[in-house]
């Protein structure tokens, strides 16, 4: 496995700070009206994307789900513009037009933000088969959740990745409920990794609130992968603090399997292995913090501040 | 008693065949199930069995003999010590019932005649670079991929049957042998997750064909066609586009019935994100579909299975292209407009032709070649001008091409108009099996005619 140096400690915990500080923040100005729409926070869930973080290199391509505002921040992305694309002003990553659902940033490898559950599994698939025809060593990392893994035309992508070798890297998010269905209410067969058995992809199972569990995986997964073996699966065993949507009160679930989880936040973990290993001190965490909220502060302030997209706008990049 | 062995149809719209092989000869003796000839027919090259027991008593055609129509006698088998000529003493009951055969195929020819007409547009004929030769609609599909291809190494292939099966409709032959396998790919029956794959891979920088071997199957992907490839060039706001041409047979073919014979026409002429095409000719089919690998944007490139084998001349120069969004006046006139698209222009040719001859009309044709954007300049003009105005589509009648041109006209065209606009459309049910109601549900000469008659108020 990677081996992690000091600065990857600080880099994970201030990546993951920052995806927990936005979201809230986020559901801040949902409420005051300033965000519109559906908005799916990832809090809860973001050692699974700061993990895969850890093993990157920046010509591979990343393409995700709707719950999408953490990838984007996990790709180096300015949390200025994320916001702004959430509150829909022009200087968003979509100019105002896609919103939370639909963010790209084709400068880095980032494919979006996709709206229809399941539909960016052959999205994906199709990048890495660009990454092959090229003849470039990078590969696609392509995020499902785990409701996209009862939808049909994944099984026909991961089809068409183990036929022609295709270098992609599925990523189930599995976060326990496809919006208020829970996994065993949904799927036959609750190990949603061995899906790929058929295919001949390898696949296997990881916890997903412990940052060090992701990294050893997707290192191995993604070693496998740019070898030119073909796909491989993980599943990450994740849960979103959350519900689905701003508008879901997630009744389908207990205070208790919440509490039960908040247990093992992903972030009090990362902070105690710091603390354990003296990578820095208290005082010095303090300062991220206080830097992480300040910084977030100023994007909440940029985004409500940035002017609405120009009305002539409605009629532009609709053809190239 | 001596047996003819007729020349079989072996795909739905196969009229004719070569005989490329005789797999028996003069004195053989041949068994029900006996393989005895390959013939050729406008899809691959098949093997046909013997039906009737007996002595081969005659080859009526030669190896490599061609366009040998379907049902003509290709063979006498039957008892060595008989005369040939004693055929022709069948009983009374036989000849009728091959009569009735006859017949039915005279229908289904004609219904192909009645599509097809050779004649060349006139916009052709100012051509000067014009081929001597006339090539079929495949043939100029083919050659416009294969150009393409060796021009940029981002333009590749896939669908179902496109390499080593050459192309279910042969649309795609060759190509597998000149670019390999890794540009010409065969998919399996996945049309949601091929189709997803290529908007991944457009979206990456590839210029993708994707080929459905027949539009009907392009539901199975229709989310992926609208929502990915359509929709990301706004929702990115401009950041990534999606160089993809989605290509197959559009609407009826002959006798495939419901599900294998829909138009999709106006369903995508709906979207905004996409562009539509639907090619009438060689010539145009070749123009355009140059037009549509080098767009920025996804195409839908509406071809149709009939017109497949329609021959005409081409510009063979590798740059020839026609402009997306721009209309031909197929024909000039001043009585009255047609605006149709795809294979109704040559049915709207032979009601011009008629409506010369019968009622002294001269007709303006319109043919759309692009139907978003769609140029609704040429359409209006030409209104202006003659006051009247049909349009002919093959589509379902309900919010049709024609549907959009009838709200554009009157919108704003509705002080030139003499007379209501009117529609004609294939029946507003789903297409029949049954060859004679298949006619009846198919836009005919007969139901232009009688429209232009109505705005003509002709009696």
């Amino acid at each position: 496995m990677k081996k992690l140096q000091k600065a990857d400690y600080i880099k994970m915990y201030s990546f993951m700070l920052k995806i927990r500080r936005f979201e809230e923040r986020a559901a801040q100005l949902y409420g005051m009206g300033k965000i519109g729409g559906f908005c799916h926070l990832y809090i809860g869930q973001e050692a699974v994307v700061v993990g895969i973080l850890m093993t990157i290199d920046k010509n591979d391509s990343v393409v995700t789900t709707y719950r999408d505002h953490g990838h984007m921040i996990a790709r180096g992305l300015d949390p200025k513009r994320i916001m702004a694309e959430l509150t829909g002003r022009e200087d968003g990553y979509s100019a105002g037009k896609g919103g939370s659902m639909h963010m790209f940033s084709k400068e880095n490898n980032f494919y979006g933000g996709h709206g229809i559950v399941g539909a960016q599994v052959p999205i994906g698939t199709g990048i890495a088969f660009t990454h092959k025809y090229n003849g470039e060593k990078n590969i696609c990392r392509t995020y499902i959740g785990d409701g996209a893994m009862n939808n049909g035309q994944v099984f026909e992508a991961f089809n068409l990745a183990a036929l022609w070798k295709l270098p992609v890297l599925y990523i189930i998010e599995n976060n326990k409920y496809g919006m208020g269905t829970s996994v065993d209410r949904a799927a036959a067969g609750l190990d949603l990794y061995k899906r790929g058995e058929a295919f001949g992809i390898p696949g296997e199972k990881v916890d997903g609130m412990n940052v060090f569990s992701v990294i050893e995986a997707a290192d191995k997964a993604g070693k496998y992968v740019r070898e030119g073996n073909g796909p491989y699966i993980i599943e990450v065993q994740t849960y979103r603090y959350r519900g689905h949507s701003m508008s879901d009160p997630a009744k389908y679930r207990t205070k208790e399997e919440l509490d039960n989880y908040k247990q093992t936040d992903p972030i009090e973990i990362v902070k105690a292995e710091i603390l354990k290993k003296k990578i820095a001190t208290n005082d010095e965490i303090e300062k991220i913090n206080k830097d992480t909220l300040e910084e977030i502060k100023n994007a909440a302030e940029f985004a409500t501040n940035s002017p609405f997209p120009k009305d002539s706008e409605l009629y532009t990049d609709v053809y190239l | 008693m001596s047996t003819e062995i007729l020349m079989p149809a072996l795909s739905p719209t196969m009229t004719e065949g070569n005989l490329s092989k005789w797999l028996i000869k003069k004195g053989d003796t041949v068994k029900a199930g006996d393989l005895i000839a390959e013939i050729e027919t406008d899809k691959a090259t098949m093997e046909v069995e013997a039906v009737d027991e007996g002595v081969v008593l005659d080859l009526l055609f030669k190896e490599g003999e061609a366009n040998i129509p379907v049902n003509k006698a290709i063979a006498i088998i039957g008892d060595p010590n008989e005369k040939v000529e004693v055929k022709k003493e069948a009983p009374v009951e036989k000849v009728i019932e091959e009569k009735k055969i006859e017949k039915n195929i005279e229908t289904k020819i004609e219904t192909k005649k009645d599509n097809i007409i050779d004649t060349p547009s006139p916009k052709i004929e100012e051509d000067t670079n014009l081929s001597s030769e006339e090539i079929t609609m495949r043939q100029a599909l083919r050659d416009t991929m294969a150009e393409e291809m060796r021009k940029d190494k981002k333009v590749f292939i896939l669908g179902e049957e496109v390499a080593e099966y050459q192309g279910a409709y042969k649309v795609t032959q060759g190509l597998l042998q000149e670019f390999g396998k890794d540009r010409v790919l065969d998919t399996p029956i996945s049309e949601h997750g091929f189709t997803g794959l290529a908007v991944g891979a457009a979206f990456k920088g590839l210029r993708p064909i994707l080929e459905f071997m027949t539009f009907n199957f392009s539901m199975q992907a229709i989310d992926q066609i609208i929502n990915s490839a359509a929709k990301t060039l706004y929702m990115s706001g401009g950041q990534i586009n999606c160089p993809i041409v989605f290509r197959g047979p559009n609407g009826a073919a002959a006798q495939v019935a419901a599900q294998h014979s829909q138009d999709f026409s106006s369903w995508y002429s709906q979207v905004p994100g996409l562009k539509v095409i639907a090619p009438s000719t060689p010539y145009n089919a070749k123009g355009l579909l140059r037009s549509a690998i080098s767009d920025p944007n996804p195409v839908i490139f509406l071809e149709n299975e009939i017109l497949y084998g329609l021959k005409g001349p081409v510009n063979n120069d590798i740059n020839f292209s026609i402009p997306i969004g721009k209309a031909n006046i197929e024909k000039e006139g001043k009585d009255l407009t047609i605006v149709t698209y795809s294979i109704m222009l040559q049915k709207s040719k032979e009601a011009a032709l008629r409506l010369k001859e019968e009622y002294n009309l001269d007709i303006e044709i319109i043919d759309l070649l692009t139907l978003r954007p769609l140029d609704t300049e040429t359409i209006l003009n030409s209104v202006k001008k003659t006051n009247r105005l049909i349009t002919v589509e093959e589509s379902w009648p309900f919010g049709s091409v024609g549907s959009e041109i009838a709200n554009i006209v009157q919108r704003d065209a509705f002080d030139y108009l003499d007379s209501p606009v009117i529609k004609v459309n294939s029946a507003d049910v789903p297409m029949p099996y049954a060859l004679s109601l298949e006619k009846l549900y198919l836009p005919q000469v007969d139901d232009i005619i009688n429209a232009a008659k109505k705005v003509s108020y002709i009696k």
